[in-house]
């Protein structure tokens, strides 16, 4: 199996230690044509106004938007998630567009408010998950097509699924817990 | 919930990585960097030529600048205060800055202390020359840590040194037998605990970027290549000739940083860099990079 991490900017070798770690093949990806033959591509953390001014300017938005909508499993953490998302509360974002939930950014207030919680993730088992967000985003509102994966204590989602494509607000890439990576393995590409 | 723990702190650094830092000193440039890809501001008075141009004592910024720039973007903001001066530090903590850089280009309040970083919610930079001060930097608290170079420079020898002085004493002690650790902490004047760390892992326990100096796309692509983690790059944008198009190529040069004919690409066209200081012509009276230890 092999499974490409976008590296443009941000905490890609996290990803990448981690599914080397699961016996993954996991291949820098920074141009288009290194897109051709992977089973699925991870989008990490880190700024996304970096990234989506960088796969602009090399020309990775249409090719990884058109491998979404051929039903190419995909994984956006925290910056992942926004730029896998249709509607954003920065307008002049540009985002892939293909999830249907829209996505406020910075969603907590600035990095003094970032934290970390033990998560409930049901399709994980039942030990909660112990989650990381930094200057985190949150789901504001979902398509019907879109199944809320996990939320905070007060109800706000923080994890999405859509067929193939699944995003969290946090970063799973961080510490030792790899159930999330392991269960986009097997269930979303496997 | 628990907020400001170590793994949040060092955490924004994480996500930092792979990018370019830009000094900005007004809300305009913010902008213009945050369009241009940068992955985080430094909100500041003066950039560091100008600091070194007008002379007399610099200082942590006015909030107001401060404030301007925080409600202008929406990447992280970063602000300075002068080494020790950890009343500057709690005021920024104060107005919700994203990560303080403890910075040698103010003018240092403590030539003994710098700030104690733990007891702040907020992450801090540091800057270092070797492996020994980055070290005591992280002991103190710091999340990230930056090589200093000499920053209003636009002169990169001294980024390239610090660089090597680093990442040369991390190889040699992966290959120092365990027994020869003790010497080798007591030498750089580091804790042994993170000398094992560091004989184990291979890396520093933080992030770790490059600053002072940088100046065009080859200089972040030559300090990513020297095992940067990512730039800061201070004068080198604002004080070129075509700010907009310098600092796009510069964040292009950082992500493409093993592919020269991208890094080609981006360079071209950029118009006359910052003018630069030859290092060498500083009176040591006047380097910023002595201050601190």
């Amino acid at each position: 199996m092999k499974v490409g991490v976008l590296a443009l900017q941000g905490a890609f070798i996290e990803h990448v230690g981690m599914l080397q770690q699961l016996g993954v093949e996991a291949p820098l990806i920074r141009l288009p044509e290194e897109l051709a033959g992977l089973d699925g591509l991870i989008i990490p953390g880190g700024e996304s106004t970096t990234m989506s001014r960088l796969m602009r300017d090399f020309g990775l938005m249409q090719p990884v938007r058109e491998l979404a909508c051929s039903g190419f499993p995909l994984l956006g953490t925290c910056a992942g998630m926004i730029l896998l998302c249709q509607e954003t509360n920065r307008a002049e974002l540009e985002t892939l567009g293909v999830m249907k939930v829209r996505v406020e950014r910075n969603a907590f207030g600035r990095q003094v408010d970032s934290f970390e919680c033990d998560l409930d993730i049901p399709p994980l088992g039942e030990e909660p998950f112990h989650a990381v967000f930094i200057r985190a985003p949150i789901v504001k509102s979902v398509h019907t097509s879109v199944e809320i994966i996990a939320r905070l204590p007060d109800k706000t989602a923080v994890a999405i699924r859509q067929g193939k494509m699944l995003a969290c607000a946090f970063h799973p890439e961080l510490g030792s817990d790899m159930r999330l990576h392991c269960w986009f393995l097997d269930n979303f590409i496997g | 919930m628990e907020k400001g723990t170590w793994v949040v702190k060092s955490g924004l650094a994480q996500m930092l990585k792979g990018g370019v830092i830009m000094d900005v000193v007004t809300p305009e440039q913010a902008k213009i960097a945050e369009d241009a890809g940068a992955c985080a501001v430094m909100a500041l008075e003066r950039v560091p030529a100008d600091i070194r141009a007008e002379g007399g004592v610099a200082r942590m910024a006015d909030p107001t600048i401060i404030r301007a720039i925080m409600d202008t973007v929406s990447i992280p903001v970063m602000a300075k205060c002068r080494i020790g001066h950890f009343v500057e530090a709690q005021v920024l903590e104060s107005l919700g800055v994203d990560f303080i850089d403890e910075s040698e280009v103010l003018t240092p309040a403590d030539e003994s202390h710098h700030i104690w970083k733990d007891n702040f919610r907020v992450p801090f930079v540091c800057g270092c020359r070797d492996l020994g001060e980055a070290l005591r930097r992280i002991s103190e608290g710091a999340a990230m840590i930056r090589t200093k170079g000499e920053a209003g420079t636009g002169d990169i020898v001294e980024a390239v040194r610090h660089m090597r002085a680093v990442m040369g004493s991390i190889r040699k002690l992966v290959n120092t037998p365990e027994e020869e650790l003790v010497a080798e902490a007591k030498a750089l004047g580091a804790s042994l605990e993170l000398v094992r760390e560091i004989h184990q892992t291979g890396k520093l326990p933080v992030v770790n970027f490059a600053a002072g100096g940088i100046a065009t796309p080859s200089d972040a692509a030559l300090m990513m290549q020297l095992g940067a983690e990512g730039v800061f790059v201070g004068s080198g944008i604002f004080k070129s000739s075509d700010p907009e198009s310098r600092a796009r190529a510069i964040v292009k040069a950082t992500t493409h940083y093993n592919d020269p004919a991208i890094i080609a690409e981006a360079s071209q066209g950029l118009g006359a860099p910052m003018s630069g200081l030859d290092v060498k012509t500083i009176p040591v009276a006047e380097l910023l990079a002595t201050r601190g230890w």
